[in-house]
């Protein structure tokens, strides 16, 4: 009889040691918001463009971590893709095209003779990268510019282009060698004869 | 002294035989010469001359910026002719920024004078000095060289390792310097050495170059310092920075780290020549030994050449067969990169320039498929697995191979030469590597993007905070500032018919007049709000509604005071004008009471009012026509008068009102505006769009948007 009392006191005892611990841990630990947004959030490009349909990128990570679909952002392009994908561990899918397509890296330019200072281009500019004031003339901070191309449907007199971003030594890359099977043993006679000076 | 060994690295031909058959050759001045900017790893240099100016040999053409930068000087003198970007000595092939001087021939120096006795110098304001210099590492990678001689502040420097290895095929360069300037070799050394103070100077330098051994050793025997001077067996790559130190040291550089966080500090005997140069006579790197070898040369040799010298005038001078000339290559075979163009200039970092005939380097082989041999993984001096990095490079695995140490790989090119299969490895590592620094800029972009954005976010909302507030409390004063205009109202309206028991006045007939004229504008204004109100739907109508009400009643009063107090003067004065003054108020005032009536109901009173007035007219004109002496005439003519005054003002309050409407009619002409653009931009669209459907779907939104503009239009013209 005792011993069964003794299991059960036990027993209890330590139920409610856990039981504590557990509801201490469950204030004390308790994580604020979803932590698989900000994972999202962390690979999205944050050009804050729009192109997905959201305003900007975290609440499109919010919708992704809802379930949304995760090929509608172009400025990301299919490397973003795969990341989602592989973070989210789902298939990966190819570049939605109703939402864009992927294009090279481009900064807005203002043709600063033509602006009026209407300064509608500052208030659409998600980063703040465009610098003025009303009636004065506008410019564009080319290192802070997402090349969103959010600033170019408001501006009433069309004074902004977007200009790729050259290629300069600085930000050169390597190219991909070409694959072996592009080179077959009869091209080899052509590639000798190249020469470049 | 013990050497060790390091694994993998290969044994290919040296070729280096041809181009030390000759002594060093001075080159021939250019007529131009052209000085890209950026000669150095960091920031370019900012150039510190325009067009039209005249410089002298070893001015300074270009300042440093920044930490990690040196400053470049002029290599002979001459004019400034173009500032501008031109191809410069880089694999991509692009252009840089370049100055480009037409030298007069002249070669006058500018005053430099040296340092005297440098040990007496403060070690800063010797490396100082250094920078100044234009010294930029001059072994292959243009590391600035003052940035290594601070390593001495922040690192404990034992050993200082002067790498003489030179392990790469054709190039001679060294070779050639250690063999004539070995004391200015020494003097380098002694001077990196007072700086760093380290325990140990070791000079590494591979066993085919017996002569230049020899020079160093009788050079070294002269010094100071006790400088070792150790022979390595000749392997590829034993000069790369890592693997001299493990063949010297048995020390292997932790990855991601520097030599310097093991107290080793590596220099190269031309950076050392040059530090000594620059000490002693206080001349700046202008120049340098440049190998010129290849099977299309007549003449291989080393030049001592000025820093801007295009290719082209080497090749020349060293007798180039351009029938014969297949590839252009700076750099070794192994890690050089081939040139598009024979108008690149030679910078601090040029060593070698290969001039090859198509038997001598032919095309690589097209590649075959990995094989899974493993030979590259046996020739790879920083032991990785360049089988694993390949197939993650190749197959975009960028996090892969980075896990796999990528960026361990010095890109020697020993696993592609022992290949099997002809894989271009190292092309596929230079592309992984710059894929994953892209993506890291790219990564650190966004994080840049994501804070300014939120930050923005934040401002925008902090200032829409601030702005409720504001209106809130503005709100607040209007009501208690409406509390205070009501209080004052009331008083004045208490006041005059407390004084019109006393109006006797002409002065306080006046004031009643005043009164009766604003208790009036009140209600017309009143009226105004209400009839936007009611337009716009907004709150709070019968609120106004009763406003209206109370001020009619009001205003009625008004004028019931001013009428009385007229009606008492004409009786005191007896004038027959004052009460047919009287009269034309009184109506007046009811006239206004009519005009109480909702704004709507004006215009059909105007409409009434002039009906009457030509009614009247045509009653006094057949009057006077029947019977011109009757006293109806005088009746009707009075009442007529009386009939025009009412319609004269009632006219005259129309347009007040209607410029009392200002503001209405800026927002008017705005709307009109904006809806005049829609439609344009509307038709724009339609005309811009691709498909039929989309143009279909534009152009039925069109009449909706064409009546709003043209109702807005109509309704502006009516006030204009």
């Amino acid at each position: 009889m005792d011993s069964i009392l003794i299991a059960i006191l036990a027993l209890s005892a330590l139920a409610l040691i856990f039981g504590i611990i557990l509801g201490y841990a469950s204030v004390r630990l308790k994580v604020e918001g979803n932590p698989i947004v900000d994972q999202i959030d962390a690979i999205l490009p944050q050009t804050q463009c729009g192109q997905c349909g959201h305003p900007g990128c975290r609440p499109y990570a919010e919708a992704i971590a809802a379930g949304e679909a995760i090929n509608k952002c172009p400025p990301g392009g299919q490397a973003t893709i795969d990341q989602l994908a592989e973070l989210l561990n789902v298939e990966s899918l190819p570049l939605d095209a109703e939402h864009g397509t992927e294009d090279v890296r481009k900064v807005a330019y203002i043709r600063e003779d033509e602006c009026i200072g209407c300064t509608k281009c500052i208030q659409a500019c998600p980063v703040d990268a465009i610098l003025g004031a009303a009636k004065l003339m506008h410019t564009v901070i080319v290192s802070e510019c997402t090349g969103c191309d959010l600033c170019v449907e408001p501006c009433p007199v069309d004074c902004i282009d977007m200009i790729p971003v050259a290629t300069t030594i600085g930000n050169w890359k390597w190219p991909a060698p070409p694959s072996p099977m592009q080179i077959i043993a009869t091209d080899r006679v052509q590639a000798n004869e190249e020469s470049p000076v | 002294m013990t050497v060790y060994a390091f694994h993998g690295g290969i044994h290919p031909p040296e070729n280096k035989l041809q181009s030390t058959q000759l002594p060093v050759a001075q080159a021939n001045l250019p007529s131009h010469l052209i000085i890209p900017v950026l000669q150095h790893i960091g920031m370019a240099a900012d150039p510190v001359v325009s067009i039209g100016d005249h410089v002298l040999k070893g001015q300074v053409i270009a300042e440093p910026v920044g930490r990690l930068s040196v400053a470049i000087h002029a290599p002979s003198s001459g004019r400034i002719v173009d500032i501008s970007q031109q191809p410069v000595p880089h694999a991509s092939g692009l252009e840089s920024e370049c100055i480009i001087i037409e030298t007069d021939g002249e070669e006058r120096w500018c005053e430099v004078e040296g340092l005297e006795d440098y040990t007496q110098v403060a070690p800063h304001r010797l490396i100082d000095f250094i920078r100044s210099k234009g010294i930029a590492g001059m072994g292959g990678a243009g590391f600035p060289t003052d940035v290594k001689l601070h390593l001495g502040d922040d690192h404990i420097v034992n050993t200082l390792i002067i790498n003489a290895a030179e392990c790469e095929p054709y190039i001679t360069a060294d070779d050639m310097l250690m063999r004539t300037h070995p004391e200015a070799i020494i003097g380098g050394i002694e001077i990196i050495a007072h700086l760093l103070k380290p325990h140990h100077i070791v000079i590494g330098i591979e066993d085919n170059k017996p002569e230049a051994i020899a020079a160093l050793e009788q050079a070294a025997e002269a010094s100071k310092w006790p400088i070792d001077i150790s022979i390595v067996p000749t392997k590829y790559p034993s000069g790369g920075e890592r693997q001299l130190i493990q063949l010297l040291t048995n020390i292997e550089v932790p990855s991601g780290k520097i030599p310097a966080d093991v107290g080793i500090v590596c220099q190269n005997v031309g950076t050392a020549a040059a530090i000594h140069e620059a000490v002693t006579s206080g001349r700046p790197l202008i120049s340098r030994i440049v190998t010129l070898t290849g099977a299309a040369l007549a003449q291989p040799q080393n030049f001592r050449t000025l820093l801007g010298t295009p290719f082209s005038t080497l090749l020349e001078q060293a007798g180039v067969d351009h029938s014969r000339l297949s590839k252009l290559i700076m750099g070794g075979p192994m890690m050089g990169v081939p040139l598009t163009s024979a108008h690149i200039p030679v910078i601090k970092t040029t060593n070698c320039i290969i001039a090859t005939t198509a038997e001598e380097m032919p095309a690589p082989p097209p590649a075959q498929a990995c094989i899974r041999c493993g030979l590259c993984e046996q020739a790879c001096p920083a032991q990785l697995l360049p089988q694993q990095l390949y197939w993650f490079s190749k197959g975009k695995e960028f996090e892969k191979a980075r896990q796999h140490n990528l960026f361990d790989c010095i890109e020697c090119g020993a696993c592609a030469y022992v290949c099997p299969s002809n894989i271009p490895l190292v092309q596929y590592y230079r592309f992984a590597k710059s894929e994953i620094r892209n993506e890291e800029i790219e990564q650190r972009r966004a994080d840049h993007a994501r804070a300014r954005f939120e930050a923005r976010k934040e401002r925008l909302e902090r200032e829409a905070a601030l702005k409720a507030e504001r209106r809130k409390q503005r709100a607040a004063e209007a009501a208690a500032a409406q509390a205070e205009r009501k209080r004052a109202a009331a008083k004045a309206a208490a006041q005059p018919t407390a004084t019109a028991s006393a109006a006797s006045e002409q002065g306080d007939l006046k004031a009643l007049k005043v009164a009766a004229a604003l208790a009036r504008t009140k209600l017309s204004k009143a009226e105004k709000a209400l009839k936007n109100a009611r337009d716009k739907g907004l709150e709070g109508i019968d609120k106004l509604e009763s406003t209206v009400a109370e001020l009619v009643a009001r205003s009625a009063e008004a004028q019931a005071l001013y009428d009385n107090a007229l009606a008492n003067a004409a009786d005191k004065t007896g004038e027959p004008e004052a009460a047919t003054e009287t009269q034309s108020t009184a109506h007046a005032a009811s006239e206004s009471s009519e005009v109480a009536s909702p704004a709507p109901s004006q215009k059909v009173d105007l409409k009434a009012l002039k009906q009457d007035v030509s009614i009247m007219r045509t009653k006094l004109k057949k009057a006077r026509a029947t019977d011109p002496d009757s006293s109806e005439i005088e009746h009707l003519e009075r009442r007529l008068e009386q009939a025009s005054a009412t319609l004269k003002q009632a006219e005259d309050q129309q347009i007040a009102a209607a410029a009392a409407e200002g503001i209405d009619l800026k927002q008017l002409k705005i709307d009109a505006a904006l809806a005049k653009a829609a439609v344009t931009k509307l038709e724009r669209a339609a005309n811009a769009a691709q498909t039929d459907e989309e143009r279909e779907q534009l152009e039925a939104q069109l009449p909706q948007r064409r009546t709003e503009a043209q109702n807005l239009a109509s309704q502006l013209a009516r006030f204009e």
